[in-house]
């Protein structure tokens, strides 16, 4: 405490040399450029070039025969009356309504439990809770296939055995769920991890003075845990939207399970990879591509921005 | 400043480097098939004498053992084998090497029906310059048709699959029926006893399983596809012959007398391992594949040829089968083609291709091999199989073309046919549907469709 302010006055008083100082300081800059030039680099070439490229080629259309026209904004126009992709998005859309809530509803369950001190191996459990997600979606997805089967799956034939009718999960109309269970049952540790890790970070000051004002474990929780760790959650619902909306491989494998349910277009990423590999529309799946990547922006920054505006509210209304 | 500079710099070399990356889109324009006078003898010679590396793309297990035969004959060419996938990815990856102008091996296993797919951008070398067309008399008519439907030889055939019925004996037996279904007709009053009977399925069609019904098409004498080489292409899914076939399944689906489970899959296998399917309509791959999926029911099984639609008459379609084709863009043209013309035409490697990796033939030379013929299958209770599916061979239509996209067919398949089988519908209007999507698709593409 007492050396800060000799300090201060000891450089208020010898001005250092201002030549000297320009040189370094240049010799500094350019030592900074060199050391953040790898990531430029990298950054550059992996991200801003594709990006660049992938946009440059959304702009023409190449056909089999008569090669590749400069079509201006064709395809997004295509694109935005094309019933296969905005049916995809909408699906999508009912995905995100539907499953995020579910699923991070129990990641902030399993998070609030874990952190009340009151679960018995609450690190065995932890870890049980958070081990899908190490499994990999490839993985997870067969498995599931496999549960899933009408005839030979082991739920088919608890379900018989029970005597009752065989669940169908691999139909047209059951997929979606099929698929929403199967993401649900990935993420669920993942994101009860992020959540679990911001409740850690709470100061114990806030559960003193709650306990000071009469708070029970749930008032405490409602009040004190779930406000703290909101930009947690928000965080986990920025990565949910981009998950979702970059779904590929369930539907993917889902499809070599259940070729007949799974169509082409059932959500929007696993369509572009089907027009540019399928149906060979390089051209038209870029520009979906980029469709789909401004969707994803502006869902992420209108779930931002309404949070932001209720804590703004709030913060008013307090 | 300082900043704004290197900023500069870096979008600079962005942009160049978004050029370079965009000058390697375009097609190459040195394309195949063009005019070129016979190789001579000599040359030939001196290409094999000349020490060369080969890349080889395939999927087929072990080719390794017919590619050795090849380099202990000429030992100054290094083949190279690699297996970037099976079917679809295989397909993929060929075309970005195509599309990038480098990365391409020299000679690619291609099934039949993707054949062109790839005439159609120039990327398959013209093999008759290089001797193929004298090799046209040593294979079975149709698989010669298969990769050279016009003038040009575009590959050399290495396997393919006529088809047959493959039917579980005991099952049959159990409904009463000793001999396998001569027609179309009888099948179906089969499928109603087996399922009275033992409650099997006769057979499973897969819900999404294009290969078998456009099998099943050419049998009947449809013809769905047809491609000149060029721009014009013939669509007719929905042709009369075509929804003959389609309501026989249709009635046989709706009735509860054949499944519809999506194939090649657990489900599937175990279908056919326990008994839920008793049959299985399937191509001359067929029988050493269900040995391997279903060793639990050895000696239950025989083969017969497909049902008839008319009494007395004797034809049968193909599902599957592959070639090997030299790319256009090759630097070393004539060893590739040699190698090509080595794995499926030298005695010693069609005789193991056929043996050793089970791939039904198409050489002639092999299927006059009484060693070939010959063999007696436990798995079939002793019956003769191969000799079984050579006499189909023999019946199968010659004339039978694709479209140059059919990667686009198999996934429109899916899309309005899968789910219509599916869900026991109508297989007849999924036809019409399937019809509208395929000429709409190909006049987007600039086809002219007749």
């Amino acid at each position: 405490m007492t050396s800060a302010p000799a300090l201060t006055a000891e450089r208020a008083t010898v001005p250092p040399p201002k030549h000297h100082t320009s040189t370094a300081r240049r010799r500094q800059n350019r030592a900074a450029y060199l050391f953040i030039l790898p990531f430029f680099v990298v950054f550059i070439a992996m991200l801003v070039v594709p990006l660049a490229y992938s946009g440059y080629l959304s702009l023409f259309e190449s056909r089999l025969i008569g090669g590749q026209v400069f079509a201006g904004l064709a395809n997004y126009a295509r694109a935005l009356t094309d019933p296969a992709f905005l049916g995809s998005l909408g699906r999508a859309g009912l995905f995100f309504v539907i499953q995020v809530p579910i699923m991070l509803g129990l990641s902030l369950l399993f998070a609030l439990a874990l952190d009340s001190n009151r679960a018995r191996g609450s690190k065995a459990i932890r870890l049980l809770i958070f081990m899908p997600y190490a499994v990999p979606a490839v993985v997870a997805t067969l498995m599931w296939g496999y549960l899933y089967g009408p005839d030979f799956g082991p739920i088919a034939q608890v379900v018989r055995a029970l005597g009752g009718a065989t669940p169908e999960f691999l139909t047209r109309e059951s997929i979606l769920g099929a698929m929403m269970n199967i993401v649900t049952w990935e993420f669920v540790g993942y994101n009860m991890i992020i959540m679990y890790a911001a409740l850690r970070s709470i100061p114990a000051e806030l559960y003193e003075a709650a306990e000071i004002d009469g708070a029970g474990q749930f008032r405490v929780a409602w009040s004190v845990k779930i406000p703290s760790i909101r930009p947690a959650i928000l965080l986990t619902v920025i990565f949910s939207i981009i998950g979702t909306f970059q779904l590929f491989a369930e539907p993917s494998l889902l499809n070599t399970i259940a070729g007949d349910a799974v169509s082409n277009s059932i959500l929007p990423n696993y369509y572009a990879y089907n027009v540019a590999f399928l149906n060979q529309e390089l051209n038209y799946a870029a520009a979906l591509a980029f469709l789909l990547g401004i969707v994803i922006a502006v869902t992420s920054y209108v779930v931002q921005l309404s949070t932001e505006r209720r804590e703004r509210k709030e913060r008013a209304d307090s | 400043m300082k900043i704004t500079r290197t900023a500069t710099k870096l979008g600079a070399l962005a942009v160049v480097a978004a050029f370079a990356l965009a000058g390697c889109s375009g097609p190459s324009a040195d394309g195949g098939g063009g005019e070129t006078g016979p190789v001579s003898q000599d040359e030939i010679d001196e290409a094999l004498d000349t020490p060369t590396e080969l890349t080889f793309w395939t999927w087929v297990p072990d080719i390794q053992n017919e590619v050795d035969l090849f380099e202990e004959k000429y030992p100054n060419i290094k083949v190279t084998v690699e297996n970037v996938g099976q079917g679809l990815p295989h397909y993929q990856k060929l075309r970005s090497a195509i599309e990038a102008g480098e990365g391409a091996p020299d000679v690619a296993q291609i099934e039949y029906q993707y054949i062109a797919s790839f005439v159609l951008n120039n990327s398959l070398l013209d093999l008759r310059p290089y001797g193929a067309d004298e090799l046209a008399g040593d294979y079975v008519d149709w698989a010669w048709k298969q990769v050279a439907p016009d003038e040009a030889v575009w590959g050399i055939p290495q396997d393919v699959g006529p088809m047959g019925n493959l039917y579980r004996e005991d099952i049959l037996s159990q409904a009463g029926i000793t001999e396998p279904p001569g027609t179309w007709e009888e099948y179906a009053a089969a499928a109603q006893s087996v399922k009275d009977a033992t409650g099997s399925y006769i057979s499973n069609v897969g819900a999404t399983q294009a290969g078998q019904m456009i099998g099943f098409f050419w049998q009947a004498g449809a013809k769905p596809f047809a491609y000149d080489g060029k721009e014009t292409v013939g669509i007719n899914v929905n042709s009369d012959e075509a929804k003959a076939v389609a309501d026989y399944w249709t009635d046989l689906i709706s009735r509860d007398l054949i499944s519809t489970d999506v194939d090649f899959n657990d489900q599937w296998y175990q279908g056919l391992a326990n008994g839920k399917y008793a049959g299985w309509l399937t191509a001359a791959w067929g029988p050493v594949f269900l040995q391997g999926t279903a060793e639990g029911t050895s000696g239950l099984w025989r083969a017969a040829p497909l049902p008839q639609w008319e009494e007395g008459e004797n034809v049968s379609g193909n599902w599957g089968g592959s070639s090997d084709a030299v790319l256009a863009s090759s630097e070393n043209p004539i060893a590739a083609a040699e190698l090509a013309k080595f794995i499926n035409h030298d005695e010693e490697s069609a005789l193991m291709l056929a043996t050793e990796q089970f791939l039904y033939p198409p050489q002639q030379s092999v299927l006059d091999d009484p060693a070939f013929l010959e063999q007696e299958s436990e798995f079939y209770g002793g019956q003769q199989v191969n000799k079984l599916f050579a006499e189909i061979s023999e019946t199968v239509d010659t004339d039978f073309q694709w479209l140059p996209f059919m990667d686009y067919v198999y996934s429109s398949y899916e899309e309005t046919m899968g789910s219509v089988i599916a869900d026991k519908g109508d297989i007849s209007a999924a036809l019409d549907t399937w019809q509208d999507q395929l000429v709409s698709y190909a006049e987007d593409q600039g086809f002219t469709v007749e």
